[in-house]
């Protein structure tokens, strides 16, 4: 089987088609490994942009007072490092690396929809060009969270709002476009043999995130337009006293906020899968189960989304209905994490740079998860709710979370992108500093938050001093050590050792059967795939 | 080096487990004052366990097959990668889980939502960035109300001296309600969002324009309590404190009297004939109560959103288009009408004030009835 796959990969190695050379290689690429790369550079530019935002409000939040910025600006910082985050880094960096694998591992020459691909790719400078822009606009930019709640972000909002509400809606165009085209590639492009139920878990976590974000995003959309008409022209959708309703926003902008919230983990769940059967030479524990555990998820995220909302004052039968339904997410979760510990007991482990941000995905996102839990009991709620608590909790899911797995998914690939291997020492070092960064920066934020320190405030009571300033010193360690990343990421690509085809030992699935590093056009002729080759 | 984390993580756990069971204010939620601050304290405790438990099972596992199951020690993997009867088990035994622990949460939301019967009614309005509080009397003949408002000074925001005790916890008028009573809340908002959250009595409501939402509790035992506002509200969001007095019964009977009867004298203070100086005085009060927010304290403001009063095109301009401005406000701006905040005299002195105050000098007076005969003639 394996010499077949070997011909393959070896036919497709001479260069008769190769990238346009400088500029013009990357403004036109059709390629789905140029976008993918394009992608996750820009992600990590983003990445920086974000986090820098975070330490101007971790900076201010050292000590209580205000010292560095006025409160204005210090809710800018929080906005837009929320939307930065979210719509720029996280979520770009997940579609990067569907560019780069998805094609690979269903035995495809490329994506099924190259121009729409290079379209959904360039959209997104422009669009976080003009939202990062509002910040140097009279009046300053967004300062109404990341969620900006109607009439704060209407009536009451700088001028830079329709500003931001077209940056909204190109990042919704791209993120349209780009689930489009993974749907298209997942549903035809499959090597023969390559049945649904044969396909790696990260082509399963990202089919069902995309059919997320295509239910989801035009209703992000919705709201933004529905904000530019009370904005611009005289309609009161969110305004109490034009006989509109404020929690109308809230139930919209949630209604596509809770999948989104999924969009940014169900990847990681396919990523962590991918990597943790490698490392423990051991296949993946229960792979349906794993399967419908995605599609359970993703359906109940459509079903809980007043759960961010339980301060609202809803009437009691629908408290109930959305704590019972939030609670019901935590089976599938947990069928996930039990799957996981199942698939390392008794396998024969390694850990390597990206089985170490696995094994720490796994820990710590169920950390998040335990405190997902708890936010889902309604009456306990009304105390956690909008206090560093739920920032504890959902950083808990999103950084050792989904950027965790984005880390491991680079740490992992990158020597069959690159064809070289990264330096396992630096790796590891990496790895170690944002552990304990992580860890420092978001453990104590439970802690402030219970203690009743609310979000979203420049200053606080004295009472929560300590914990600001440990949170402050782990966000510096986490922050820059995100610049050794770059380093280690560099230094592989300009002088690491050669690697090998395969790459990791115990290694399955398609993209190991090409060379390292893989061919411009992925398959030219599709492999025959048999079980064993199909996933881990 | 593995073992190092997880003797670290354990070690985090364990404090975790330790602070829902025992540890003080510092680390975990407090218990409250009220029958249902406790319940709600009750709950958490138990979610937590469940999740500290569950989670030392979990971690456990994995821990033992890191130190056990690893190559460098030898281990040859297995390969088994299914087993159906733990699949089935590892759904069923948490749906039983989440149930147990369903059915209290149900009973104490049922509790919370509870709001008939009680004994006296307040209004809560938010506003960018203080707390209005109206005592609602069944004929409204005794009905008064009040502002309260950060005091914490500048000077300690900006550090340039010592932080109280109560830094940023601090009003002027707290809301004062009776011991043993059953007090509603009726929680509402004059321009965004906002949520009012006393963390001792384990109550939390948003404050959304247009909406009154309910919500009640009875505290046994007197003091002072402390929360703030938790829902992003705009540039002073942590600014706006909640500070509840809580009075023995006699207590506050007494000072109920005695703010009707200091309700009746305002009433008839609107009347009356006022110096400048007098107005200059109040107007001083209430700008810095009400306007130092957004248009600075030299007036300066913040250009474009909060326009300079000193040498302002209103400010200078003619009388009565400045107490149309202050009234009524300005729809689409951050300009508030602060008509339905202030009485006749208030309004009289600010415009005063203005007109007088930042290197102003237009040299007119305004009575409170002169802001009468303007907006309420109409």
């Amino acid at each position: 089987m394996s010499d077949a796959v070997q011909d393959y990969a070896h036919e497709v190695v001479h260069e008769d088609h190769g990238p346009a050379k400088g500029l013009r290689r990357w403004l036109f690429t059709t390629n789905h490994k140029d976008i993918g790369t394009l992608y996750l550079w820009f992600s990590f530019l983003m990445l920086l942009i974000g986090g820098s935002m975070a330490l101007v409000v971790r900076a201010e939040l050292f000590q209580p007072g205000l010292q560095f910025v006025d409160p204005q600006f210090f809710n800018q910082m929080t906005t837009n490092h929320g939307l930065i985050m979210v719509f720029g880094a996280i979520m770009p960096a997940f579609v990067g690396l569907a560019n780069w694998l998805l094609p690979m591992m269903l035995g495809a020459p490329d994506m099924a929809l190259p121009r729409m691909n290079n379209l959904s790719f360039w959209i997104l400078p422009f669009a976080f060009g003009l939202l990062i822009s509002t910040l140097f606009m009279e009046g300053g930019g967004p300062n109404f969270g990341w969620t900006f709640y109607a009439p704060l972000s209407t009536t009451y909002a700088p001028d830079s709002v329709t500003f931001f509400i077209f940056g909204v809606h190109m990042m919704g165009a791209s993120s349209i476009m780009g689930s489009i085209n993974i749907i298209a590639t997942i549903l035809n492009m499959r090597a023969p043999g390559m049945t649904l139920m044969r396909m790696p878990l990260f082509v399963w976590t990202w089919l069902i995130t995309a059919y997320l974000l295509l239910a989801v995003m035009p209703v992000l959309a919705g709201a933004v337009t529905m904000m530019l008409f009370d904005i611009h022209f005289g309609t009161s959708f969110f305004s109490a006293a034009g006989g509109g309703d404020p929690v109308l926003f809230q139930h919209i902008f949630w209604f596509f906020g809770h999948p989104e919230v999924y969009i940014m983990i169900l990847p990681a769940f396919g990523i962590v899968s991918q990597i943790i059967p490698t490392f423990c030479r051991k296949p993946l524990f229960g792979y349906d189960s794993m399967v419908y555990a995605v599609a359970s998820i993703a359906f109940l995220s459509f079903i809980v989304w007043a759960h961010h909302m339980f301060t609202v004052g809803m009437p009691l039968a629908g408290q109930l209905f959305f704590m019972y339904s939030t609670m019901l997410i935590a089976v599938p979760t947990g069928v996930k994490v039990f799957n996981w510990v199942s698939t390392m007991w008794r396998g024969s482990m390694t850990f390597e740079t990206p089985m170490l941000f696995a094994i720490a995905f796994v820990v710590l996102f169920s950390i998040g998860g335990f405190s997902g839990l708890m936010l889902a009991i309604t009456p306990a709620d009304y105390q956690y709710h909008d206090t560093y608590f739920v920032v504890a909790h959902f950083h808990y899911v999103l950084v050792p979370g989904s950027l965790f797995s984005i880390i491991a998914a680079v740490y992992y690939w990158l020597p069959k992108w690159c064809g070289k291997m990264y330096d396992e020492g630096l790796g590891k070092l990496h790895f170690w500093l944002s552990f304990v960064g992580v860890n420092v920066t978001f453990f104590p934020q439970h802690f402030s938050g219970l203690a009743g320190m609310p979000r979203r405030i420049p200053d606080y009571a004295l009472q929560f001093a300590d914990f600001n300033m440990l949170s402050s010193i782990g966000a510096y360690v986490f922050g820059f050590s995100q610049v050794l990343f770059l380093y280690i990421v560099i230094k592989t690509i300009k002088s690491g050792e050669p690697a090998t085809g395969r790459v990791w030992e115990a290694a399955h699935g398609l993209e190991w059967t090409l060379a390292s590093p893989a061919p411009y056009h992925s398959f030219t002729h599709p492999p025959k795939v048999v079980l064993a080759e199909a996933h881990s | 080096m593995t073992k190092t984390v997880w003797g670290a993580l354990s070690g985090g756990l364990a404090t975790l487990a330790c602070s829902g069971v025992a540890l003080g204010d510092e680390l975990n939620m407090p218990v409250g004052v009220t029958d249902v601050s406790r319940k709600i304290y009750d709950l958490h405790t138990d979610i937590l366990l469940i999740c500290v438990v569950i989670g030392l099972v979990l971690f456990s596992a994995m821990l033992w097959s890191i130190v056990r199951h690893r190559k460098a020690a030898g281990y040859e993997a297995a390969q088994f990668h299914e087993n159906t009867r733990l699949e089935i088990a590892w759904t069923l035994i948490p749906v039983a889980i989440l149930i147990a622990i369903a059915y209290p949460a149900t009973r104490v939301l049922i509790d919370i939502y509870d709001t008939g019967g009680e004994d006296l009614t307040i209004e809560v309005r938010g506003y960018q960035w203080k707390w209005q509080y109206k005592y609602l009397d069944e004929d409204f003949n005794n009905t008064f109300g009040f502002f309260s408002t950060l005091t914490t000074s500048q000077d300690e925001i900006q550090n340039r001296t010592t932080k109280g005790e109560h830094y940023l916890l601090e009003v002027d008028n707290p809301l004062r309600i009776p011991t043993n009573r059953k007090v509603r809340f009726l929680v509402t908002s004059e321009d965004v969002i906002h949520a009012w959250w006393v963390p001792d009595f384990g109550i939390k409501r948003d404050a959304v324009p247009g909406i009154l939402n309910e919500m009640w509790t009875i505290v046994q035992e007197p003091g002072v309590y402390r929360g703030q506002c938790t829902e992003l509200c705009g540039k002073d969001h942590g600014f706006m404190p909640v500070v509840v007095e809580v009075l023995p019964e006699d207590e506050y009977d007494a000072w109920y009297t005695e703010r009707v009867v200091a309700e009746k004298v305002r009433r008839e203070a609107l009347t009356r004939t006022f110096t400048g100086d007098e107005l200059m005085a109040e107007g001083q009060r209430v700008y810095n109560t009400f306007c130092v927010a957004c248009h600075q304290p030299n007036g300066q403001g913040v250009p474009p959103v909060y326009p300079a009063l000193a040498e302002g095109l209103v400010t200078t301009g003619p009388r009565d288009r400045h107490i149309r401005t202050v009234y009524e406000g300005l729809p689409g701006t951050a300009m508030q009408a602060f008509g339905r905040q202030l009485d006749a005299r208030e309004l009289a002195s600010v415009v005063h004030y203005e007109r007088h105050a930042f290197g102003n000098n237009v040299g007119d007076i305004t009575q409170p009835r002169d802001v009468i005969n303007l907006m309420e003639g109409e």
